[in-house]
């Protein structure tokens, strides 16, 4: 396995107290495989993401338990140089937001080259050329010109390029994109989504894509974890998830989106909002909001119950919720 | 290579680690009153109504809170108190005359009844101290208002109204801030004769306000481009509700976090211009004059320069402090 | 035909492009909106797609009074609205009103929740008496679906989903008959978003209120919809009732932006058929001449860089009746499936019954 989380727990502490943020949170992702984590904003799939890169802000963050195991090493026992060495050329991160991720004072050509003057100790000239053949590699038309040029002459669509060719410098074995799309025009993101996917399968990487848009997830992903209040409520394989929900919550989003082909009647809307991650109910984080909650899930926490080989609903009524 | 000015992983992590930090403030901030809406049947809830924090708190009353709990604000607060209370009544603490001199015991250092010593005059250096907190209060505290009310006022209305003269008044607050400061005032104050502080304050509101100006006009065309006073706007507002209601509070933070620091600054350069002889003038009694006096006899009696000029250091930076602590309460982003 | 309420013609808006520190002459010109034309029926939803750029937002902006058309009129029942100025222009404001896009700036941060929804009455008096006012208030509230008691909260107290609902009962207040929604839910949470637009479903039906929708996501767009425009570069190519331009679009743009419309159906991503538009679009300083879309479509020829198709019902298309006859501004419109059919299965009653009320 590429990477493995296990029972991680991540913590805010603020001044008005502590935020669970991820708590027990587990999932895989293999070689040439793309997981999926789907969540609302809250829900913890970024900090997660963040804990697996070690760029989490530390204070006000804190990892409180769990491993994080990249080829069966656990990274959380590295220490920060060694953790720089995997960050960048084992694993990179591609952000929302091109623009404020990319330095603005210095061209695109001089950014990309930077990672192989540093990583690979290469002289300007020749990271200049791979700067110039990175971008070619994501279709920036007139690479070898726009090399010079700065973030800011780029468009939105052309910057996330830039960012997933910074990304892909150093062929890192794992990509996490963190909505890598949703700053993106929806005919963009197509251009974005495919070229994303395609360098996947070419350079067998692990994709981690954190997002929250049902859409693309069907459109790329292999498996999908569903996070909710920090934890993973359901994962499966993505036919099945689209299929037969196995849990409230995803049924209930799936079922809370319009459709393209059709024109709905009333939206089915979960009701309710996503709980406050200082005061997490007790039981089950959903109980609140879920239409089928028993006494049970106002006490019990739910473990990951195993749906089948390949799945698993945190719910104490996935049966039920599977047979609508 | 720790040395690399630029390390790439640092790149692409940079928002990662922004966006930590603004979730980590969004939960602490958003969360907070979302619970009791999942708890309550009703589906789109309410704030917490019952939490410790339940009963209804602004953003004013956010940064009173963030001030009580910050000891740089303590501290200032209660120097500057201090300075305000003797400089309405000095004679609280100093029971002498700053004007009754004694020629016979000038120079002399410090003794019973006289902890500062007395000056090159013979004038007790403590009670003069003590009086020149007045004029240094006065004059900082004047000419700050002077300078926020009227650059507020003509840089909020330029930002407000923009065109035509809004490009003046930015032209205008160009050629103000050419002018050096210490020349400016040698030139203009010394052909003034009057013996008051208001020559001095008139000078520092001339040439400070377009500090204040420059600041109230950008924080205003911040605020007008808020959707808030579009929304008004649609509704049908008028320009002076919508300066006084929608775009002035939540465009005065900045104003006032600058107003404060420049208080600082005005009462030092109070000091400087008297000790150049073009400020205060005797009988007036004032810092910048006994510094200016005790510094021809810095070798033989450092005592006369040394209370004055202290008290001087002391003001200056209780208000630029007060003016950091007021600042990271109002608006945490400036930092 | 029903009755129509707002009618827009010719409607244009061009930012001037200025060079110079004191004296500025005209270099230029953004063209936000380049001639837009469409009706409003009472009751309706007219739906209005496009990507960021095209002009959509500066449309609803026109709308609601807050720019001044550079060209072109809006006539709310028959009378132009874009000219008004003073007290006219004041009434008029009363009868269309805006729900903004993000729920986090369009709260003035240092009023109550009481201030923001009762403004509306203090700029116009003569709508509720002085007395009165905060029980309306409350009315809204509960109407909009929060509690009534929370009126002397401030709107950082709220979260995003009840903020807009804040905007929502803001813009009620005067009991206008038109409402111009900015994307109304696109800060939103997936979940949230659902609520709030079931509540401007059902707001919809209990003010018998039109609604012009402004979004970038298309199948919100449909779900709310009765008629959809789509705009590109400050111009609609195509526009028609829902199920015309989602089932039977004819304008190449139109395709190809439904065609990238991820669709939640992991089973569709094999067999669908995606058209990738190559590059972005154009600047609107530099409109392409002829049709602006010519220069990332893939039908393109060179009529399409000399002439500007005219937003009407293609030749091809007159003689039928059926739902690709409608307006379409291409040379070379074809009808063509690009949106997946498929059935799904039906919403029990159980299902609707959990939406938030």
């Amino acid at each position: 396995m590429l990477l493995e989380v296990r029972d991680l727990h991540v913590e805010f502490r603020t001044r008005d107290g502590v935020a669970k943020a991820v708590n027990g949170v587990n999932y895989s992702v293999d070689e040439g495989e793309t997981l999926a984590v789907l969540g609302e904003s809250g829900s913890g799939k970024s900090v997660t993401a963040q804990a697996v890169m070690g760029i989490l802000d530390t204070p006000p963050g804190k990892i409180t338990g769990g491993e994080i195991l990249f080829r069966g090493k656990d990274l959380l026992k590295f220490k920060e140089d060694e953790r720089r060495k995997v960050r960048g050329a084992e694993m990179a991160m591609i952000f929302q937001d091109a623009l404020s991720s990319l330095n603005p004072v210095l061209s695109v050509g001089d950014q990309l080259g930077e990672m192989f003057i540093v990583h690979r100790g290469m002289s300007r000239k020749d990271a200049r050329t791979k700067a110039v053949e990175l971008m070619d590699r994501v279709r920036i038309p007139g690479a070898a010109q726009r090399v010079r040029d700065y973030p800011h002459q780029f468009s939105g669509g052309m910057r996330q390029r830039i960012m997933i060719a910074m990304a892909l410098a150093l062929e890192p074995a794992l990509i996490i994109a963190d909505e890598p799309t949703t700053a993106l025009d929806v005919t963009v993101q197509a251009q974005v989504m495919d070229l994303l996917a395609e360098l996947q399968r070419e350079l067998h990487m692990g994709l981690i894509l954190i997002t929250h848009d049902l859409g693309v997830v069907a459109d790329v992903a292999d498996k999908i974890a569903v996070m909710y209040a920090g934890r993973i409520v359901e994962s499966a394989p993505v036919h099945d998830i689209y299929k037969a929900p196995a849990h409230p919550y995803t049924r209930g989003l799936l079922d809370s989106i319009p459709r393209l082909d059709q024109k709905g009647q009333e939206l089915y809307a979960i009701k309710g909002l996503p709980p406050n991650l200082m005061h997490i109910p007790p039981g089950c984080a959903f109980n609140p909001r879920c239409p089928m909650a028993q006494d049970v899930c106002r006490t019990d926490e739910p473990e990951l119950y195993e749906v089948d080989q390949h799945r698993g609903s945190a719910c104490h009524f996935w049966r039920e919720c599977l047979n609508g | 290579m720790p040395e690399q000015p630029f390390e790439p992983e640092r790149a692409i992590a940079g928002t990662g680690m922004g966006g930590a930090m603004d979730l980590a403030a969004s939960e602490a901030e958003t969360l907070e009153q979302q619970s009791s809406a999942a708890s309550g049947g009703r589906a789109p809830g309410g704030p917490e109504g019952t939490g410790p924090s339940g009963k209804p708190h602004s953003l004013w009353s956010d940064a009173w809170r963030d001030l009580r709990r910050n000891p740089v604000f303590i501290i200032s607060a209660l120097v500057i108190l201090f300075l305000v209370v003797i400089s309405l009544w000095p004679s609280l603490i100093a029971s002498g005359n700053p004007l009754k001199c004694d020629l016979a015991k000038a120079q002399e250092g410090s003794q019973p009844g006289h902890p500062f010593g007395y000056d090159g005059q013979g004038c007790d250096v403590y009670t003069r101290t003590v009086y020149g907190t007045r004029t240094s209060v006065t004059v900082g505290v004047l000419a700050t208002l002077g300078v926020a009310i009227f650059g507020s006022v003509l840089g909020g209305l330029a930002g407000f109204f923009g065109g035509v003269w809004d490009s003046i008044l930015s032209r205008l607050t160009d050629i103000f801030f050419a002018i050096p400061v210490v020349l400016g005032g040698l030139v203009l104050l010394s052909v003034v004769t009057s013996n008051t502080v208001w020559p001095v304050i008139g000078f520092m509101v001339l040439l400070g306000w377009p500090q204040i100006s420059r600041i109230a006009r950008g924080s205003v065309i911040t605020a007008k481009q808020n959707d808030y006073v579009q929304a008004a706007r649609a509704l049908g507002a008028s320009n002076s509700r919508l300066l006084l209601r929608h775009i002035t509070p939540n465009a005065v933070a900045p104003v006032i976090v600058v107003a404060t620091i420049a208080l600082g600054t005005y009462i030092s350069l109070e000091a400087t211009l008297s000790y150049l002889g073009v400020g205060l003038k005797p009988p007036t009694v004032s810092w910048g004059i006994d510094i200016s006096a005790a510094s021809q006899y810095i070798r033989n009696a450092p005592h006369m320069l040394l209370w004055p000029a202290g008290a001087l250091a002391i003001t200056v930076l209780a208000f630029i402090m007060l003016g950091d602590a007021v600042r990271d309460a109002l608006d945490p982003k400036l930092r | 035909m029903a009755e129509s309420i707002l009618e827009v013609t010719g409607l244009v808006k061009h930012y001037p492009l200025t060079q110079g520190i004191l004296f500025k002459k005209q270099v230029g010109a953004v063209k936000a909106v380049d001639g837009v034309d469409f009706t409003l029926n009472k009751g309706e939803t007219l739906g209005i797609v496009g990507e960021s750029g095209c002009g959509k937002s500066t449309v609803a902006k026109m709308l609601v009074n807050l720019e001044r058309p550079t060209e072109g009129s809006i006539k709310f029942k028959g009378e132009d609205i874009s000219r008004m100025s003073g007290r006219a222009l004041k009434a008029a404001r009363r009868n269309i009103q805006m729900v903004f896009q993000d729920p986090y700036t369009s709260l003035n941060p240092r009023m109550t929740v009481g201030d923001i929804i009762g403004e509306p009455y203090e700029i116009h008096p003569e709508v509720a008496p002085k007395g009165d006012r905060r029980k309306r208030v409350q009315d809204l509230l509960d109407v909009v679906g929060l509690n009534p008691e929370y009126i002397n909260r401030y709107p950082h107290q709220f979260s995003g989903g009840q903020r807009q609902r804040i905007g929502i009962a803001r813009g009620l207040a005067l009991r206008p008959e038109v409402i111009v929604a900015d994307e109304p839910v696109s800060a939103l949470d997936v979940s949230v978003q659902a609520q709030v637009i079931n509540l401007l479903d059902r707001l919809q039906d209990e003010f018998d209120l039109s609604y012009i929708f402004i979004a970038h996501d298309l199948s919100i767009v449909r779900h709310i919809s009765d008629r959809v425009g789509v705009m590109y570069l400050g111009r609609i190519v195509e526009i028609g009732k829902d199920e015309e331009i989602y089932d039977h679009p004819t304008h190449p743009y139109t395709q190809a932006l439904l065609s990238a419309v991820p669709v939640p159906d992991p089973d569709a991503r094999d067999h669908r058929e995606r058209i990738i538009l190559a590059g972005d679009v154009p600047s609107p300083t530099n409109i392409p001449s002829g049709c602006r879309f010519r220069t990332r479509c893939w039908k393109a020829q060179e009529r399409c860089s000399l002439e500007v198709p005219l937003l009407a019902v293609p030749a091809e298309f007159r003689l039928a009746s059926g739902p690709a006859a409608h307006d379409s501004a291409c040379h070379f419109a074809e009808e063509k499936q690009v949106v997946p059919q498929e059935e799904t299965p039906e919403a029990t009653p159980d299902d609707l019954d959990q939406g938030a009320e």
